[in-house]
């Protein structure tokens, strides 16, 4: 930290796009705190997954976390909730950013968004549980209006602890996720594409079909990468809504490690872990390889 | 103008889908027993000493957590704006991480740690909530943090700021202190806020790590048999962090406005 803060300054007049050790080394506290505290959890996943109990290397963990039923069937529930809420989070975000945006500029709606945006992306978990049991719930408010207006929600086979319950309950932060990582590219549209595509005698659809969503097809893609990833991460909204009835991988992991399953489940869980870290890893591989295309067309 | 109407039907859609859900919590929270409406839920804070203790562990935490997430991000932000600007993309990729990597997973790696191995550094480390779990609460705050610092950067002249303070014969450390901390305060501001609503949410590692004296734990079991207390303090916990942020917001913009007219 000290030798960042006290390092003598070059002439800092002149942009150095430089990649010398020196400009590096300002960036040591920064990475080197993310390899201590989110690199060592992971190595112990890794590692820990790869062994018996006893410390011996062993495949057998691996092995056991994809191919029991049991562990098969929440990573298909996984995989599914967390496709399903953030394609519709991606659609339904992006559509909400551009609602606001073309709106008054810092207007009072814009600022009401984005502050909301970042309370119910990054809060999540606990209160959004409970808010969808109070409204959703058996006894909640928006079920006995419901039932009022002739929709009985219950008879229906609806349940908020269900799958389908849990995933209406995700889309509440995948979509102000969604504003908050679109926004950038929506606001990097410029105005002259408009009216070159207008002048040209183009319809706004085709301006849309053939100019915007190219340019941000792949910031989308991108953005819809990061939800999935969001929400396949996400455990406390499940954990508070349905305290581990439905069987999610992040359920299956805390489970195996509370050891109340069985014995020597701790090393299943950590493979567990490691097979979602695998998950995760392909998804950052996608969305490092959008993120470039969508530079292309950024004004930075 | 045409193409009003979708704008229209998203935002009420969007009111009803957020609203609902809010308004229905609130409700809920503000039954009492007797039938009728009151605020006795909302009180449990003041008068039940477990959820007062972890309100207070938790704020404890909070701070901790947003000092070392400030201290972390704002020079980094600052120096890859200034003199590294070829890895700003770089970086921000990597601040993505802590959104998709899973607490669960991360708490399982802390877990082993926890288990298997000893020593006073890791003793010191585990010895309460409060060391335990916030240097793992500052890498889940790093992405937010550094994407608001980062924005509030973007919004001045830092790099005429810095010449000017460095012209005047100031350190590198006084001016980033002195001149560029007090231009980006509402960014700065925002990102500790949004770290307390981390802090008062996040319930996975403390629970794996059976840290369970903090706030957001406490509140999730006193729902077993107070449901409306659970409900009323993790909502005005929301609202909290929200109108704070909401503050900074208006603050912010008002200033802005003033400097530039």
């Amino acid at each position: 930290m000290s030798e960042l803060l006290e390092a003598p300054a070059a002439p800092p007049d002149r942009v150095r796009p430089t990649r010398s050790w020196g400009a590096a080394l300002g960036l040591l506290p920064f990475v080197g705190y993310l390899v201590v505290f989110l690199g060592g959890p992971l190595f112990f996943v890794i590692s820990g997954a790869l062994s018996t109990p006893e410390g011996q290397p062993t495949l057998d963990n691996l092995v056991a976390s994809v191919t029991s039923p049991q562990y098969q069937a929440a990573f298909v529930s996984s995989l599914v909730l967390s496709a399903v809420t953030a394609l519709v989070g991606a659609v339904f975000g992006a559509f909400l950013a551009q609602a606001v945006l073309t709106g008054r500029r810092d207007g009072p709606l814009q600022r009401i968004v984005s502050t909301a945006s970042g309370v119910l992306a990054y809060f999540g978990g606990v209160p959004l549980a409970f808010a969808f049991i109070a409204a959703l719930g058996q006894t909640g408010l928006a079920t006995a209006f419901l039932r009022g207006v002739g929709v009985d929600l219950y008879g229906l086979g609806f349940r908020i602890d269900s799958l389908t319950g849990l995933g209406l309950t995700y889309v509440y932060f995948q979509v102000p996720l969604m504003v908050i990582l679109i926004t950038p590219a929506l606001e990097g549209l410029l105005p002259q594409w408009r009216e070159a595509a207008e002048n040209l005698g183009a319809s706004a659809w085709a301006y849309w079909r053939h100019v915007a969503l190219p340019v941000l097809a792949p910031a989308f893609g991108g953005a819809t990468l990061v939800l999935f990833g969001n929400a396949f991460a996400a455990y406390a909204t499940a954990l508070a809504l349905t305290s581990g009835s439905i069987p999610l991988l992040p359920t299956a992991i805390a489970s195996a490690l509370s050891g109340n399953v069985l014995a020597n489940q701790q090393n299943v869980g950590l493979a567990l872990g490691f097979d979602m870290v695998v998950v995760i890893a392909v998804v950052m591989v996608g969305y490092l390889v959008l993120q470039r295309r969508a530079a292309r067309w950024s004004a930075r | 103008m045409r193409g009003r109407r979708w704008r229209v039907v998203v935002l009420v859609l969007a009111a009803v889908y957020f609203l609902v859900p809010l308004l229905s919590a609130a409700e809920f929270s503000l039954r009492t027993p007797g039938g009728g409406y009151g605020v006795g839920n909302y009180l449990a804070i003041v008068t039940d000493e477990v959820l007062f203790t972890s309100l207070l562990t938790s704020l404890q935490i909070a701070v901790f957590t947003a000092v070392l997430v400030l201290v972390l991000v704002v020079p980094t932000a600052v120096w890859v704006r200034l003199r590294f600007p070829s890895v700003a993309g770089l970086l921000e990729s990597a601040t993505i991480l802590p959104i998709v990597v899973p607490p669960v997973v991360m708490a399982a790696g802390i877990a082993f740690v926890q288990a298997n191995l000893g020593g006073p550094v890791f003793r010191a480390l585990f010895a309460s909530s409060a060391t335990a779990l916030t240097p793992f609460y500052v890498v889940l705050a790093l992405p937010f943090a550094y994407r608001a610092v980062d924005n509030g950067l973007a919004a001045i002249p830092l790099r005429t700021l810095v010449e000017a303070a460095r012209n005047l014969g100031s350190s590198l450390a006084s001016a980033l202190l002195r001149v560029v901390l007090p231009a980006i305060r509402s960014a700065v501001l925002g990102a500790a806020f949004l770290t307390l609503a981390l802090v008062l949410g996040e319930i996975v590692i403390a629970r794996i790590l059976l840290y369970t004296d903090t706030f957001p734990i406490a509140v999730v079991e006193v729902g077993r048999s107070a449901a409306g207390v659970s409900v009323a303090l993790s909502l005005a916990s929301l609202v909290f962090t929200w109108v704070l942020l909401l503050l900074v917001s208006f603050a912010g913009g008002r200033r802005s406005r003033k400097a530039s007219s």
